[in-house]
């Protein structure tokens, strides 16, 4: 009885970790387009919320390999997953609102891990997949995607050399709207899937369903609905960061970027690393700055990302381990209700807090100045009715 | 509870890393690059088109020859990507 009204909470809150994976990773794949112009902002956000939902159905091969490969399942409870998660959004909130790009992945696994290791201690935690299969695949994905995006943006500007400066930008723009297409739908296939194993996850914890489930149907439909909507919000800050901040991009440069994001994402899921879209996408983005003479990758900016990638998983988990150790302290159902009402609360006190240098679809172009706030051109007007 | 005996997996599987590194520079920026050869193509100048001035935005040149080459270029790279989503799609349904 009591354990299914847990139930319930868990999964709500797993998809609001969902619904936050899909407004953090939006500028993953529609950043450059944004910053190209190749889309206008609110096209592309719609168009990238509907591509992660048919992403999400698309491919369902790694949905209960996550989280459950990475701890002892048999260790884990209700309550674990709900601290795992409280820290997962926790850590993408906060990390929205310094308009960083950090991986959703990440934060998820890292919440887990603290929280399991808070409840059962380190033994629980297979190490040796987790460096392995998250941390090695995390060091070296940005750099494979780099590699690629430096590539492919010297051959387009020294194929496309002989066309004029405009027929060029109109001609990958075009091109753009495919490539990130294709990112859009690849981040559907990965990210949506790690959601739906969290909750299958919980799900088999609860013996609501055997052990050797997969996800059933509901939660596939409404993950996938999750991260759409979430896709569709759009993380402004962090498209500004990604689409301004660390590159000043130009069409061919936006097309290599995500072409090269697209490939290894899809690539990689097909050997089965489930990779962060973020670090792929982040590396493509400077590996465009590096592939075209004569731009400006900013490398402070590249500097905060990277130092914030590697607080990901320790961070995530701090508060993973606090949120188990506070519901454990309470004891029962009201341990975990507790642990939301304080999510809540800071994920208001946040979004408050982002109110003051609001980023939204009307200046996430503006001209980079050193922060994700754009300076305020005037007193800001209240929300334009047109919007 | 016993964990299953076999041997540890290495840190890094390197036949995975290189199959990726080359795979995704084929389609990662070969693609993208035939995109490009079918954009230069479409914008060779020809007799089908009015003349266009330097700082024009017009993408097709006119030439029918250039026209046909990048439709080919582009059935490609489209041909790639529906490939690629039909291989998604039975990996993830087999």
């Amino acid at each position: 009885m009591s354990n299914d009204f847990v139930l319930v909470l868990v999964v709500i809150t797993a998809l609001g970790f969902d619904f936050t994976n899909g407004f953090h990773d939006t500028g993953n794949a529609m950043a450059t387009s944004i910053a190209t112009k190749a889309l206008s902002p609110r096209v592309a956000v719609g168009l990238s919320g509907v591509l992660n939902l048919v992403g999400a159905f698309l491919s369902l091969s790694v949905a209960a390999t996550i989280a459950s490969g990475l701890v002892d399942t048999k260790l884990v409870t209700l309550t674990v997953v709900a601290a795992g998660l409280a820290g997962g959004i926790t850590w993408n909130l906060v990390t929205w609102l310094l308009g960083i790009p950090s991986s959703s992945s990440h934060a998820l696994i890292g919440g887990v891990i603290g929280s399991t290791i808070a409840a059962a201690g380190g033994h629980a935690i297979q190490w040796h997949d987790l460096v392995a299969k998250v941390i090695v695949p995390a060091g070296l994905s940005p750099i494979i995607a780099g590699l690629v995006a430096a590539t492919g943006t010297y051959l387009l500007y020294r194929i496309s050399r002989s066309l004029t400066e405009g027929a060029r930008s109109h001609g990958f723009r075009i091109g753009q709207i495919g490539s990130a297409s294709m990112v859009s739908l690849a981040h559907g296939t990965n990210d949506a899937q790690k959601t739906m194993g969290i909750i299958t996850l919980a799900l088999i914890v609860n013996k609501t369903v055997p052990a050797t489930a997969s996800a059933p149907f509901w939660v596939i439909l409404s993950c996938g609905l999750a991260i759409s909507l979430g896709t569709y919000m759009g993380g402004w800050r962090v498209i500004r960061t990604l689409g301004k901040g660390l590159v000043e991009i130009e069409a061919p440069q936006g097309m290599a970027a995500e072409s090269a994001s697209a490939a290894v994402i899809l690539l990689s899921s097909h050997f089965g690393y489930s990779l962060s879209t973020t670090h792929v996408a982040t590396g493509s983005i400077i590996g465009t700055g590096l592939g075209k003479k004569g731009a400006e990758v900013r490398w402070n900016v590249a500097g905060r990302m990277a130092t914030a990638w590697v607080f990901t998983l320790p961070s995530a988990g701090l508060v993973g381990a606090g949120a188990y150790a506070l519901a454990h302290a309470i004891g029962g159902t009201a341990g975990v209700i507790v642990d939301l009402v304080i999510l809540i609360g800071v994920a208001a006190v946040i979004y408050l807090r982002s109110r003051r240098t609001a980023v939204s679809h009307n200046n996430v172009n503006a001209e980079w100045a050193g922060s994700v706030a754009p300076p305020a051109p005037e007193p800001e007007p209240a929300e334009p009715a047109a919007a | 509870m016993a964990p299953p005996v076999a041997p540890p997996p290495p840190w890094i599987n390197l036949t995975a890393l290189w199959q990726i590194v080359v795979l995704g520079l084929i389609a990662g920026a070969g693609l993208p690059a035939l995109f490009a050869v079918g954009l230069r193509a479409l914008s060779m100048p020809g007799s089908r088109a009015q003349t266009a001035g330097a700082d024009s935005d017009r993408v097709v040149g006119g030439s029918t020859a250039g026209i046909a080459i990048a439709a080919i270029c582009f059935a490609v790279v489209l041909a790639a990507i529906g490939w690629g989503i039909y291989a998604i799609y039975q990996a993830g349904h087999a």
